[in-house]
């Protein structure tokens, strides 16, 4: 038995095998081969495949971004016809009689250093583009050659450290819970294990490698650590804990149905948070009263190349009428910094949380975010929709989104589209917006803190940084002077204001949130009715 | 053999897509085409060779066109340079 310690981020008990989560170019192993005419053949068959992939993303881009936009597409299908790129390969299964996936791996190593070695920036960056195109080829080599699929039945992933492009691909089904060697408390594994309410940690410093794949293990989320191979009787213990918080969790549900009220008589709205549509059972099954947060930019990191409006309208309009009636926050791109898609091309930044993301990509790209506005518009003809815009700072923002908006409509109307009147709001989430909320609150709906970010900027503290996570202070006074400021001026409005960040969740601070008269807290769906329970037996009028 | 030089004028130089494009052109002639820069030399059928020279703004680079139909091939290359680059 070994146990080893990390840091948790979400409670809670796992039991189960381990799956070691390896990334592509990891798992190119070394083979010898004996025909080695069969495995050019091979090699070349997976590159027709590619080719034929590319050719469809090519077409699909052509229609939905233009011929310009389009070509990458274009250049990657050439680069794989290259015939130095091909000899190469080729060379190397012949003479070294090794298999292809090793010789596409290493002639993709050798044309990238090529990139990356010439004095100039843009050269440089496009070694990605040559290990995008041999990536590509490798995972068709792989699917061709490996029976097992990544885990079978559900598993404990371990990793080094997931990037949200990585996760969205997982198949939440099959996921027991998360354990990195890296990554911090706010990192998106750890957003998205709270979302999926199972037990992770981050920060462990467990090996990668055969010694523990497929051992039996046993996560605790509350003491964070992992027991690897645990002995009969710790084994035992854990699962009788196990019962005792699945029997707590039955008890929560007798909460079910019942409303958000402080013993004196306070309503709150506690919405869900979502990052894809697959998280509405879990809504529906903790009860919650609507959505106050649907992170749409999943719909653009899981592929490969911009979401058409008929999708994005598809998955809208699917938690519009899953809702029935009540109201779903739907927030608009917010990729960049942490969060970022390949197809978007974002230049490399120096300090990417405060670089082109979220609404400046959105007003600088407004083909993109037309799309989004038309879909949401056409959606909420199926439910109750609000549309919310991420990271403002100015009211010329707010004052571009609604010229945006405008032509949107009047373009839906030419083309008699159907379409719904939503409402629209913004996250808080800058000190700047925080400042001038007296004058941002006349311009919209609502107003919904993102406290993540606020905390971030308002510290100074980046957090994606695991270092600094003993600065992080998410209760810090400057932190709930800025969320009581917003509340204020947002009622002095007439408008309603929420919470959207993970410190929603806090018990701890859910008297005080309450106090501030925050109207709306919007929770991962696993912390909805823990939080219901809290407010319940919440007086107010027994203090002060 | 037919021989010119050309200077770039794309402030962004050879860059992908216009290699790309550079590419399908000297692939529809049947003459044989290089690129040279600086001593360096690149086959301009094959992408990999031409963004490999990394030519940029201001850079003169030689094209030498080699085969049957040399002539019109080095008048749809320099074409497509004016054009493009």
């Amino acid at each position: 038995m070994q146990t080893i310690f990390g840091k948790s981020v979400f409670g809670g008990i796992a039991i189960g095998k381990i799956s070691v989560y390896k990334k592509g170019e990891q798992q190119v192993k070394r083979v010898k081969v004996e025909d080695t005419q069969e495995e050019i053949e091979r090699f070349h068959r997976a590159k027709e495949e590619a080719i034929k992939q590319l050719q469809g993303l090519y077409e699909k881009a052509v229609k939905e971004v233009g011929e310009s936009s389009a070509a990458i597409f274009e250049i990657h299908q050439m680069m794989m016809e290259d015939e130095d790129y091909l000899d190469s390969i080729e060379n190397i299964i012949s003479s070294q009689q090794l298999n292809a996936e090793y010789a596409v791996a290493t002639t993709s190593d050798n044309f990238a250093s090529m990139f990356s070695s010439m004095d100039d920036d843009y050269m440089k960056e496009r070694a990605a583009d040559v290990r995008d195109v041999s990536e590509r080829i490798l995972s068709i080599l792989n699917g061709e050659s490996k029976d097992t699929v990544q885990t079978q039945e559900a598993a404990i992933i371990v990793a080094d450290d997931l990037a949200p492009s990585e996760t969205v691909q997982l198949d939440k089904e099959k996921v027991l819970s998360f354990v990195t060697v890296h990554g911090s408390t706010n990192s998106h594994t750890a957003i998205l294990a709270r979302t999926m309410g199972i037990p992770a940690l981050i920060g462990t410093p467990v090996a990668l490698d055969e010694t523990v794949d497929g051992k039996m293990a046993v996560v605790d989320g509350m003491k964070g650590c992992i027991c690897i191979e645990p002995d009969e009787e710790t084994l035992a213990m854990y699962q009788q804990k196990k019962k005792e918080e699945t029997e707590k969790k039955q008890l929560l549900q007798t909460l079910k149905g019942k409303e958000n009220i402080t013993l004196d008589g306070r309503k709150i709205m506690v919405y869900a948070n979502i990052g894809d549509t697959k998280d509405l059972a879990m809504v529906l099954q903790n009860d919650a009263g609507g959505i106050g947060l649907f992170r749409s930019e999943f719909l653009y990191l899981e592929k490969d190349t911009y979401p058409t409006e008929e999708e994005q309208l598809k998955a809208y309009k699917t938690v519009a009428e899953t809702m029935a009636g009540k109201r779903v926050i739907i927030r608009t791109l917010d990729i960049g910094a942490d969060k970022q898609a390949d197809y978007f091309e974002l230049e490399k930044e120096e300090n990417p949380a405060m670089g082109c993301r979220a609404i400046r990509i959105c007003l600088t790209r407004p083909e993109i975010f037309k799309t989004q506005l038309r879909a949401l518009f056409r959606a909420s003809a199926y439910g109750k929709i609000a549309v919310m815009y991420p990271m403002i700072t100015s009211i010329e923002e707010i004052r571009k989104i609604k010229t945006i908006v405008e032509e949107v409509k009047t373009e839906l109307k030419e083309q008699g589209i159907a379409f719904g009147d939503l409402e629209q709001g913004i996250m808080i989430e800058t000190p700047a917006a925080v400042m001038i909320s007296d004058l941002l609150a006349k311009e919209v709906d609502f107003f919904s803190i993102g406290t993540n970010d606020l905390t971030q900027y308002t510290l100074a503290i980046d957090r994606q940084n695991p270092k600094l996570d003993e600065f992080y202070n998410p209760h810090h006074e400057a932190v709930l002077r800025m969320i009581a400021m917003t509340v204020e001026n947002a009622h002095k409005a007439g408008i309603w204001a929420g919470i959207c960040g993970e410190l929603g969740a806090d018990t701890s601070l859910t008297k005080t949130f309450l106090k501030m008269g925050v109207d709306e807290l919007s929770v991962s769906p696993g912390n909805i009715l823990p939080l219901r329970k809290i407010i319940r037996e919440t007086d107010l009028s027994q203090e002060q | 053999m037919q021989e010119f030089q050309y200077k770039i004028t794309d402030p962004e130089g050879i860059h992908a897509r216009p290699a790309g494009l550079l590419v399908k052109a000297a692939k529809a002639c049947a003459s044989s085409i290089t690129i040279a820069k600086d001593g360096k030399k690149g086959d301009a059928k094959k992408i990999f060779a031409i963004m490999g020279l990394g030519a940029k703004q201001g850079d003169e680079i030689t094209v030498i066109v080699e085969g049957e139909d040399e002539e019109k091939a080095a008048q749809t290359i320099e074409a497509f340079l004016k054009e493009n680059l």
